[in-house]
């Protein structure tokens, strides 16, 4: 298996607060590999490095091979990367289809077409992505009017719209019922597997992690602590610490 | 030397006013975030109060006093304002307020009108002020080194409020968060009024205080307003010590300008505030605003798309029966509805960036006026034949949208809307002091139409073909990928750049279409009026188009259509009668706050209601 995804030493300041400090990882072809870590930890810090809308303070990022660092989102995604927010970030004066249209327009280079219809373009296959996450049947409804289980599919299709090779979704399953996370995820680890991307997510509801993540990390204080299967991670010492305290953390802080 | 000691401290008298005004306008932004248009109109009743209370109040002490009533005078009428007026529109977008404000500034120009009458008001001299002091050999006004005192002191006032007394922690948390101060159980309502009774006294207090100086009239409050827009711009929106800095620096400037560059003194005003944003995009002290600080009215927007067979033939319709106006044989009515055509073209252009694109501009004239005057001087300088000129109309107001854009998407919100205000208002003193080639304040005359379409029929046919086909243009646009990705970049940046859309460079191109499609309009009017005017480039025309676009309702893609041809009709009718203004202004305030949806937006809730179309379908 070859890595899609090199991360190398990457680090974020924002003043005296060191966010994210030196992580190195790999991300590998056909993986779904979850990000975790108490509240503040970094792992939004470190999508937003990932996906361009935050510059790092250093390191490198090479996705299949390409250096991403200064470069700008959109440029990220056109090289395929897709990417979900924590909070829903779609078109709420746009139909569902629509959402997904714009986005192959885009993809397909259009966005500055002024003349053709753009109802009827790619309609084929923003039904097809909109079916893939199961969301055909509401394909004419406003986004504005979905529930929030919806958006977070919407958006998923949206992400999915440049066929991505790798996709980036910060806390996929937020705010969701605990039924519509397990399907998610479910959804998530079929895309993974028909079509061979590759997934970094970051969740807080360890049931979702536990059940569907091939490999976990473990970030605290901005730092990598810990890499492994689900067992392996189940079973570190350090990651129980973080998560349920056993006051060496605060220990550790007194001594470095 | 002693001249230019003399030009400064002429300079630091003048920014008296200037920073009165900037700072209640900035005091009233920076809490209420509302961007009070009718400030310059609260300047102008200082001016009117203080120069009666003179005439009743005798002596020095009398004069003093008299600014004072004024002032605290003014305060008062603030208040009332914020009441009846800005109450309702505290929490709907920058659009709505600024036609409230609008609406308050027709009213207050008809009521001192009513009161003070038409003609200019000399202002009383200080007394005890009224002779000159001698500095470094040249005389300076007394007055002005009165002035020249009061400024600071003021200035400190403030800061003292604002620093050290509780009121002054009110203001400065709420003017950065103002939820968390309500949740603190603070009366918001209270602080708002309190804090717009202030700004306003300042205002008025400037008013008053120019009096010596500049006498009082019907033209201060427009007169002012510009300046102090790119004051507080410069100063950054908020901020009272940025005010300061900001007046003065405009007033020495202005002064110096006069002297040695007589022709830009006004253009320079603007230099300088492009280059400050340039370096500085919040101005020098002001804070960078967070978006989405406002909200939007009512429901959120239905999705739009293309017309379906029923809307078609109801375009259709209404098309026929324009062709048909003609038969009534009546010049009148042929040139009104040339007028209606050309304004609803005007006014979709600037939905289309307005609406679509969320690029709020109260600068739209300058694309307009930039039109009619590319096609006027081509006609005037080099003889172009009609065709021609109509063709390059568009296309040179296409330029000058892509140069003013290049600045302006850089910011968003307020400070986009002030910015395109600002550079509007560049564009029309270029074209106000450059009389040799512009004809200045004299306009350019005999720009008629070709042989072929001087006859009104054929020229309002031309208009029609011609209007209606860009506004059809638009339209399709609105439809088309491009379309798309306007409105992509409207609702979520963060999405659009997720993928892969260019949002910068879609805004820029945006304001560059829609600025063409105005120059068009413009190109239009040129050949239908004969002549153009520096007035086509003033910020009412801007407003005008912003009212149109309001009255339809912003929501809806006929709304401009329906608003522009209400609006043009509303006022030739009102035209008639001498107080029109007030009129028009009361009745756009009684919009805005019963029916902030626009006329289309709320027939259209209205239908719902009543069980016709549904209320999740897409709308027209």
């Amino acid at each position: 298996m070859t890595a899609i995804l090199e991360v190398k030493n990457l680090s974020k300041s924002f003043g005296g607060i060191k966010a994210v400090q030196d992580v190195s990882f790999d991300l590998m072809e056909g993986e779904l590999l979850a990000l975790i870590g108490p509240n503040g930890a970094g792992k939004s810090t470190c999508f937003n490095m990932l996906m361009g809308q935050l510059p790092p303070n250093s390191g490198s990022i090479l996705f299949d091979g390409k250096e991403l660092v200064g470069l700008p989102t959109r440029k990220i995604w056109q090289y395929g990367v897709g990417r979900t927010f924590q909070i829903t970030a779609t078109y709420p004066t746009m139909t569902v289809i629509e959402n997904v249209q714009t986005a192959l327009l885009s993809f397909h280079q259009r966005s500055f077409n002024f003349f053709s219809r753009a109802k009827t373009s790619y309609l084929d296959e923003a039904a097809e992505l909109l079916s893939l996450v199961g969301m055909a049947d509401q394909a004419d409804r406003p986004a504005a009017v979905l529930a929030y289980g919806d958006l977070k599919r919407l958006e998923l299709a949206i992400a999915l719209s440049n066929a991505p090779r790798l996709l980036l979704m910060d806390e996929p399953t937020a705010g969701m019922a605990p039924s519509e996370r397990i399907e998610l995820m479910a959804l998530a680890g079929r895309i993974v597997e028909e079509r061979g991307l590759s997934i970094l997510f970051t969740e807080h509801d360890m049931d979702v992690v536990f059940a569907h993540s091939h490999r976990i990390m473990v970030l605290n204080r901005g730092e990598l602590i810990a890499s492994g299967s689900v067992e392996e991670i189940r079973a570190n010492p350090r990651v129980q610490e973080v998560y349920l305290g056993g006051g060496s953390v605060f220990a550790d802080e007194g001594a470095s | 030397m002693g001249v230019l000691v003399a030009e400064l401290l002429a300079g630091l008298a003048n920014a008296a006013a200037l920073f009165l005004v900037a700072s209640g306008l900035s005091l009233i932004f920076g809490v209420t975030r509302i961007v009070n248009f009718a400030h310059g109109s609260f300047y102008m009743l200082g001016a009117f109060i203080g120069y009666s209370a003179m005439q009743v109040l005798p002596g020095a002490i009398g004069f003093w006093a008299a600014t004072l009533v004024a002032a605290v005078a003014v305060g008062l009428i603030g208040v009332i304002v914020e009441f009846l007026v800005l109450r309702q529109v505290y929490k709907a977008p920058e659009l709505f307020q600024l036609v409230a404000t609008f609406g308050v500034i027709l009213v207050i120009q008809d009521l001192a009108l009513l009161v003070w009458g038409p003609e200019d008001l000399l202002g009383p001299r200080a007394p005890g002020l009224k002779g000159v002091v001698h500095i470094l050999g040249e005389p300076v006004p007394s007055y002005d080194l009165a002035l020249i005192g009061i400024t600071p002191f003021v200035l400190l006032v403030l800061w003292y409020l604002i620093s050290r007394t509780r009121v002054g922690i009110l203001v400065r948390a709420a003017t950065q968060d103002r939820e968390m101060v309500g949740a603190l159980g603070v009366n918001q309502a209270w602080l708002f009024t309190g804090v717009f009774f202030l700004g306003s006294l300042l205002a008025g207090l400037g008013g008053a205080l120019q009096l010596p100086k500049g006498g009082a009239d019907l033209l201060m409050d427009f007169n002012i307003l510009a300046s102090v827009f790119v004051v507080v711009v410069i100063g950054g929106m908020g901020s009272i010590p940025g005010a300061f800095i900001a007046a003065v620096l405009i007033s020495v400037l202005n002064v110096f300008g006069v002297k040695f560059i007589p022709q830009s003194t006004l253009v320079l005003m603007f230099i300088v505030m492009a280059v400050v944003l340039l370096i500085r995009p919040y101005g020098l002290l002001g804070r960078e605003e967070a978006p989405g600080e406002h909200g939007q009215v009512g429901d959120p927007e239905q999705p739009i798309s293309p017309l379906q067979s029923t809307g078609k033939l109801v375009v259709a319709g209404i098309l026929v029966v324009l062709a048909l106006f003609p038969i009534f044989d009546s010049p009148f009515l042929l040139v009104l509805m040339t007028d209606v055509i050309i304004v609803s073209l005007f006014a979709v252009s600037l939905h289309f960036m307005l609406s679509l694109g969320g690029l709020v501009s109260f600068g739209h004239a300058a694309f307009f006026g930039g039109g009619a005057y590319a096609a006027a001087l081509l006609v005037h300088y080099v003889d172009t034949p009609m065709s021609l000129a109509l063709l390059m109309a568009p296309l040179l107001a296409g330029f000058l949208a892509l140069i003013i854009g290049w600045f302006c998407i850089r910011l968003t919100g307020v400070y986009f809307a002030m910015l395109t205000l600002a550079f509007a208002q560049l564009v029309w003193s270029v074209v106000f002091q450059w009389g040799e080639v512009t004809g200045g304040d004299d306009g350019i005359v005999n720009i008629w139409p070709a042989a072929w379409a001087s006859s009104t029929t054929v020229y309002y046919y031309l208009t029609l073909v011609i209007g209606v086909g860009g506004i059809i243009l638009m339209r399709h646009v609105a439809h088309s990928p491009f379309g798309y990705s306007v409105r992509a970049s409207r609702d979520s940046i963060l999405r659009a750049e997720a993928t892969g859309i260019n949002t910068k460079r879609i805004q820029w191109v945006t304001i560059a279409f829609a600025g063409a499609m105005a120059g068009l309009a413009g190109g239009l009017f040129v050949f239908s009026k004969g002549s153009v005017f520096p007035t086509e480039l003033e910020i009412a025309k801007s407003f005008d188009a912003l009212i149109m676009v309001f009255l339809g309702g912003v929501k809806t893609l006929s709304g401009p259509i329906v608003g522009a041809s209400s609006l043009t009709i509303v006022q030739d009718f009102l035209s008639r009668f001498e107080y029109w203004r007030l009129a028009l202004g009361l009745l756009i305030i009684l919009i805005v706050i019963l029916a902030p949806e626009g006329l289309v937006g709320s027939a259209r809730k209205l239908g719902n209601r009543i069980g016709l179309g549904r209320s999740e379908g897409p709308g027209t």
